[in-house]
């Protein structure tokens, strides 16, 4: 498919004839979505490191563990989308600084770098055990991974503690950064009606920790019914009331932008609306209707203290829905944009195609991977501490 | 396609220094330098890249600049295949360096109605997508006013685009051309979502974004920039605004000229003479 332009665009209205070659296609939608879920399950495992919530202990090792999974794929999508990936380098090794999107590369870099660490500290601990007890390539790998420092006596372990807690105190404006950064690359664009806000930053960001407590909540559950272990209740609480807490606001500040757009009225907003009746509905159905719905669920769950089975059905019910959810205001976000004109005077339909580098199906690949690399990594540095839960539960 | 692009290369001097890893280094430093010093205007013309090999051309005794009498063209659109055809730009109706807008109001409209020879019913009418014209469809409508506006790249005194490509393969020039290094650009179309004007284009073969130069091979050997050149009606103007009795000086001393989308900051360079506001 390099080399051909997918398909043009179908238009309404008046559009420049440029426009009916989209720049960005859905792989764009799933970057800022994969750096989101990022961003989420990182804040949960910080909630444990920083701020010594200790009900999210269950899962702390488990968020950081999945937080570098999907990191790792962050970069994927935007070299898939290249005209030249071969080139991508350029942007590394010329950074133009006044440019946000150069800064990609750095951000991400020391981001990643950064989660490797703080993995390392978080199981220092099992990686010596485990470099003791396995044996073969497998030993190998782990004593590799101990860095030739096998000292687990309560003094070094104090230590470690202290660097996981430093790194988790870093991590945490890290991943802001990270994608309070991402809503930037939109926000700061004067070009195009729909992105250019200043709250874009603060919409990516608080969504990102929305979707991404969604994820885990949901990595969470399935793995446990796999392992047939007990699932932690205050540890789902905690979780539930972190979501709401973080959705509320979120709905707030996004409805309050759209109040206020409608409420100026200022020229051109017969073709946002138009946009949010046509192009986007659907998208904006999902959004909104998701995020009520998951809403509504985590209110019930949080004012019944509901727990075990109703508790698990909820959250996970709430997890798959802000997933969806934050997936569909990433598109409408990416690709809505791109639908208003800029010449506010017409609509752009945007099909993704279903093959090709940038198809439906790519991205669907694309988006598997980090699960199976998660899954590798459990395999490889199990985070499960067995009687955590108890301890937490009772 | 090819040729082209070498020529490019030649004519489009930051390409050398580019590919110079570490002066490029010290310029993204004196670049993060001036940015800090003046966030707004990010973007700086490359005084400091060596000049382009163009023998007799000294890029800082000129200043470009275009203008464009809306109340002249007459929608032949000559300009549009000369600039496909000088240029190398891809032969269909989606990708252009200039193109040509249609207002019509009929009798009792508020709003003009738009469309460009992209549009379907045009492309219908000349029949294929590498020749252009506009069709006849107002030819029984009560028309109270109707003109043609040519677009093309502002080259914009504080470009969007420019602020924005991450490797600095889009750039400003002294003389005040924003142009594309081809051999640099990574093709991630951050600058064609920049660009208010709608200006830039992906061009899939080559894998790089491509825009109006305003021909830069050409005005730096002294000649007219293609579309200008054809133009039978002399609504498209060129020239150098350090010379006051240039074509462009002349037109925006004798004309109230505008530029399109003034509120975004970019300070275009194209100027216009006979748009309303429906123009954008
Ligand atoms: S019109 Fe667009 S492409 Fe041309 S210089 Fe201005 S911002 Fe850049
Ligand atoms: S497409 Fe090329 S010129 Fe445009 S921003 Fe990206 S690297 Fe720069």
């Amino acid at each position: 498919m390099i080399g051909t332009m997918a398909q043009a665009a179908p238009y309404v209205g008046y559009v420049y004839p440029n426009e009916t070659d989209i720049p960005w296609s859905v792989l764009i939608v799933i970057y800022p979505y994969i750096t989101g879920l990022v961003a989420g399950a990182f804040i949960v495992s910080s909630l444990y490191h920083v701020f010594g919530m200790e009900r999210f202990r269950t899962v702390a090792r488990f968020a950081l563990l999945t937080a570098v999974s999907f990191m790792f794929f962050v970069p994927v999508p935007l070299l898939f989308h290249l005209g030249k990936p071969q080139r991508a380098f350029n942007a590394v090794l010329t950074p133009h600084w006044t440019s946000a999107m150069s800064a990609f590369s750095y951000v991400a870099g020391f981001y990643i770098c950064l989660l490797l660490l703080e993995i390392w500290f978080a199981f220092r601990a099992d990686i010596v055990s485990l470099s003791k007890t396995k044996g073969g390539l497998l030993g190998r790998a782990y004593r590799i991974l101990t860095l030739g420092s096998d000292d687990v006596s309560g003094n070094a372990l104090a230590i470690d503690h202290k660097f996981a807690f430093a790194l988790a105190v870093i991590g945490i404006p890290a991943a802001g950064g990270l994608h309070g950064y991402v809503g930037f690359l939109f926000g700061s664009l004067k070009s195009r009606e729909w992105w250019s806000s200043d709250l874009m930053p603060i919409i990516f960001l608080l969504s990102a920790v929305v979707s991404g407590i969604g994820l885990l909540v949901v990595l969470y559950v399935a793995y446990s019914k796999f392992r047939k272990a007990a699932l932690d209740d205050a540890c789902l609480q905690g979780l539930a009331k972190t979501m709401w807490a973080f959705l509320t606001v979120v709905l707030l500040i996004e409805g309050l932008e759209l109040l206020e757009m409608f409420y100026k009225q200022l020229e051109g907003i017969e073709m946002v609306q138009r946009l949010i009746e046509g192009p986007i509905r659907y998208g904006m159905f999902l959004q909104w209707g998701l995020s009520l719905m998951v809403l509504a669920t985590l209110s019930y769950l949080i004012l019944t203290h509901a727990r075990g089975r109703i508790l698990a059905t909820g959250m996970f019910a709430a997890g798959i829905g802000m997933m969806l959810g934050v997936l569909a205001m990433r598109w409408n976000v990416v690709i809505g944009g791109q639908e208003l004109s800029k010449t506010m005077k017409g609509l752009l339909i945007y099909y993704p195609e279903i093959l090709g580098h940038e198809g439906l199906l790519a991205v669907l690949f694309i988006f598997l991977c980090p699960f199976i690399v998660l899954w590798l990594v459990t395999r490889f540095l199990p985070p499960w501490e067995p009687e955590a839960g108890k301890e937490v539960s009772s | 396609m090819e040729s082209d692009t070498s020529e490019a290369k030649k004519a489009e001097p930051g390409s050398a220094l580019r590919r110079n890893f570490l002066r490029a280094i010290g310029a993204g430093v004196a670049c993060a330098g001036v940015w800090m010093n003046d966030p707004l205007r990010a973007a700086t013309p490359a005084e400091e890249a060596a000049p382009p090999d163009i023998p007799g051309y000294d890029w800082r005794k000129h200043k470009w600049a275009f203008g464009v009498d809306a109340t002249r063209c007459i929608g032949c659109l000559r300009c549009v295949e000369a600039c496909k055809a000088e240029n190398g730009v891809t032969q269909d109706a989606h990708h252009f360096r200039t193109w040509v807008e249609r207002y019509v109001y009929l009798e009792g409209d508020e709003h003009a109605r738009v469309d460009s020879q992209s549009d379907p019913g045009n492309i219908a009418a000349s029949g294929s997508q590498q020749a252009f014209r506009f069709d006849n469809r107002y030819a029984s409508a009560p028309v109270e006013k109707a003109f043609f506006v040519p677009k093309l790249c502002n080259h914009c005194t504080h470009p969007a685009c420019v602020q924005v490509c991450p490797t600095g393969a889009t750039y400003q020039t002294p003389d005040g051309v924003v142009l594309i290094d081809h051999s640099y650009c990574i093709g991630c179309q951050y600058c064609v979502q920049a660009c208010p004007y709608g200006a830039r284009e992906f061009n899939h073969a080559m894998g790089v974004t491509d825009k109006c130069t305003w021909c830069y091979h050409r005005i730096t050997k002294g000649l007219q920039p293609a579309c200008v050149e054809v133009c039978p009606v002399e609504a498209r103007v060129f020239g150098d605004r350090n010379d006051p009795d240039s074509p462009i000086s002349r037109f925006i001393r004798n004309n109230r000229v505008s530029v399109l989308k003034p509120q975004t900051g970019n300070a275009p360079n194209v100027f216009y003479a006979g748009i309303d506001k429906e123009v954008s």
